[in-house]
């Protein structure tokens, strides 16, 4: 009864073969009120039951783009396939090949766990045992059984988003979309969830477009990962390959006060083993083979300018550095200015 | 077929919410209450001005109030879908294969429902205070009718202007720069005969007109059936072209997503 939904009988299961990608964008390109480009054309393809992340700063577009492949906003141009289907052309059966968890809460907070889940439920054509088996297993599999019967008001941030998540999943869809899925959480929950979405891609061999602004969040759970700047598709691969393309460690010193870049690359202009240097107010980044050997040098060439320099950290590379060296500045930065825009 | 059962899971959930808060039915009457029972009283002798044609004013404003206090319900039906937007309740339903209308339906079923009691209610309370109806149960049951065929219309333009505008200042403002004009454009209060003019060359396209008129004839002595079912009809045309829009307030709301 489960397994007999419209979509499994009559729709060709494009995503499941392993040949037809779960998701495939092609040049979105979404303007807010004639003025606002969120997207700029953005295209990236997903491979059937992986888990793919969007990563970027708030404002990037990476909500938009969720919205656009589930159907819920439309483009101004470009095209998406999703499972299969053609998101503009078939928007009935990709919605009943997806399952959403949105940024924002879909939870009904006036109903009980169990209410919420059964109202899905019942929206995706399930009814009698076959419903109430489904539920118990989501209430058990996401722990919600003692709180199925209570009001979701009372729930915290952490068993809401594990509401939402098992009412995404009620209807075994092929891809699950999760926006941000932690934001807003406490470390502990959000480490909970972590398992929770690693474990899904697995056992349900789901695809799973992951959006998060957390880089370690991308770098955990996602296979691949693009990351997304200004509407814009800015690098892609594994979290591994894209380490692996930034050789060396990554030094950021703080100054003890602003610094005018012209002064601090004159200094260092004869140390050879520094590359990818990015002097921005206070801080400067860069990168060389051997962070270790290569600070000492730094410091006394800053020094004999008069740069006074007040921290010095050398690091392996992260998916930060990666997003630095592809989007020309800081993730932190990125994220305050678009959070200002916001405002 | 979808339409049907997703309607009435929707209506199901929002009865289901209302009856963790009863006293919101009550609270939401305390109006009408106070309408029935200070105008019942205020304007008793209006009756005697020639052309009234009406032997006690409490009597007439009965389905007047009742007539009132639905379009009120309806008016304020946006709140609801404001609620379901701002907690993302709406957005899950949009990417769920649910049947569009049937969010819409689904409000104006369980509105109904609400309409219903408290219909009942202020009827129950119009008779106390000595409200009598000629027409017995068949007019009683048009009043009824009436009242609920005004309420869903002016219940899915709410929620179309909800979707639209997403503000509740704007459904709080519209409501009550509509509402309250069209209540006073009809005769909830006053006889059409003592009206001046125009109020009742306005009158005659106003949809609260149709619904007091449609149910003060089948309270009366002798009800005039087709005088009735032809304002009947009139409220079912408009709720039908009503409902559409807002169904069709889904793609705008889509665009802007």
């Amino acid at each position: 009864m489960i397994d007999s939904l419209p979509v499994s009988n009559t729709a060709p299961r494009a995503g499941d073969g392993g040949a037809a990608p779960a998701i495939e964008a092609r040049d979105l390109v979404k303007t807010y009120g004639g003025k606002v480009r969120a997207l700029d054309g953005l295209s990236f393809t997903v491979e059937a039951g992986a888990i793919f992340a969007l990563l970027g700063p708030n404002g990037a577009g990476k909500s938009t783009t969720v919205k656009i492949l589930n159907t819920l906003s439309r483009p101004d141009s470009g095209s998406a396939r999703v499972g299969g289907f053609d998101v503009f052309g078939e928007p009935e059966q990709v919605r009943r090949a997806i399952g959403c968890v949105a940024q924002k809460s879909g939870v009904d907070p006036e109903a009980t766990g169990r209410e919420n889940l059964t109202l899905q439920a019942r929206i995706y054509g399930l009814g009698g045992h076959a419903l109430k088996d489904r539920v118990a297993q989501l209430l058990d599999r996401f722990t919600l059984t003692e709180a199925a019967d209570m009001v979701a008001r009372s729930y915290s941030g952490g068993m809401q988003r594990k509401l939402d998540i098992a009412m995404g999943l009620v209807h075994h869809p092929r891809v699950l979309f999760l926006d941000e899925p932690t934001t807003g959480l406490d470390p502990e929950a959000r480490a909970d969830l972590w398992d929770d979405i690693s474990r899904l891609a697995g056992e349900e061999g789901i695809t799973v477009l992951l959006t998060t602004h957390y880089l370690e969040e991308a770098d955990q759970l996602a296979g691949r990962l693009a990351i997304v700047d200004r509407g814009r598709l800015v690098v892609e691969g594994t979290p591994d390959q894209l380490k692996g393309e930034l050789f060396g460690d990554a030094i950021h010193m703080e100054f003890l006060q602003p610094e005018a870049e012209g002064r601090v690359r004159a200094a260092l202009n004869g140390l050879a083993d520094i590359r990818e240097l990015v002097v921005a107010g206070q801080s400067l980044r860069a990168r060389a083979d051997q962070g270790a050997t290569a600070v000492p040098g730094m410091l006394t060439a800053l020094e004999a300018q008069g740069l006074k320099v007040a921290s010095v950290t050398v690091a392996r590379p992260s998916l930060d550095d990666v997003y630095l060296r592809y989007a020309g500045r800081s993730f932190a930065e990125a994220d305050q200015v678009s959070q200002k825009g916001a405002r | 077929m979808t339409f049907l059962t997703h309607s009435l899971f929707m209506a199901q959930r929002h009865l289901r919410n209302l009856s963790r808060q009863p006293w919101w039915i009550v609270i939401s009457l305390v109006q009408p209450v106070v309408w029935l029972l200070l105008y019942g009283q205020l304007f008793k002798r209006v009756v005697e001005l020639p052309g009234f044609n009406a032997s006690s004013y409490v009597s007439f404003v009965t389905p007047g109030v009742v007539i009132m206090s639905a379009l009120f319900a309806g008016g304020w039906n946006g709140m609801g879908v404001l609620m379901d937007l701002n907690q993302g309740v709406m957005d899950r339903l949009l990417v769920s294969p649910i049947n569009r209308a049937a969010i819409i339906a689904g409000r104006i079923i369980s509105m109904s429902a609400v309409c219903l009691i408290q219909s009942l209610i202020l009827i129950g309370l119009g008779y106390v205070t000595g409200a009598r109806f000629a027409g017995g149960l068949a007019g009683i049951f048009i009043l009824l009718a009436s009242a609920i065929l005004l309420a869903a219309p002016f219940a899915a333009l709410s929620d179309a202007l909800a979707l639209l505008v997403r503000r509740q200042e704007s459904v709080i403002g519209a409501s009550n720069f509509i509402l309250m004009p069209l209540t006073f454009l009809s005769p909830v209060f006053m006889a059409k005969n003592v009206m001046p003019d125009w109020i009742r060359a306005v009158s005659r396209y106003n949809p609260v007109n149709w619904s007091v008129e449609a149910a003060r004839s089948a309270l009366g002595p002798t009800p005039d059936w087709r005088f009735v079912l032809v304002r009947i009809g009139c409220l079912l045309v408009f709720a039908l072209l009503c409902a559409a829009l807002a169904t069709r307030a889904f793609r705008a709301y889509q665009r802007s997503a």
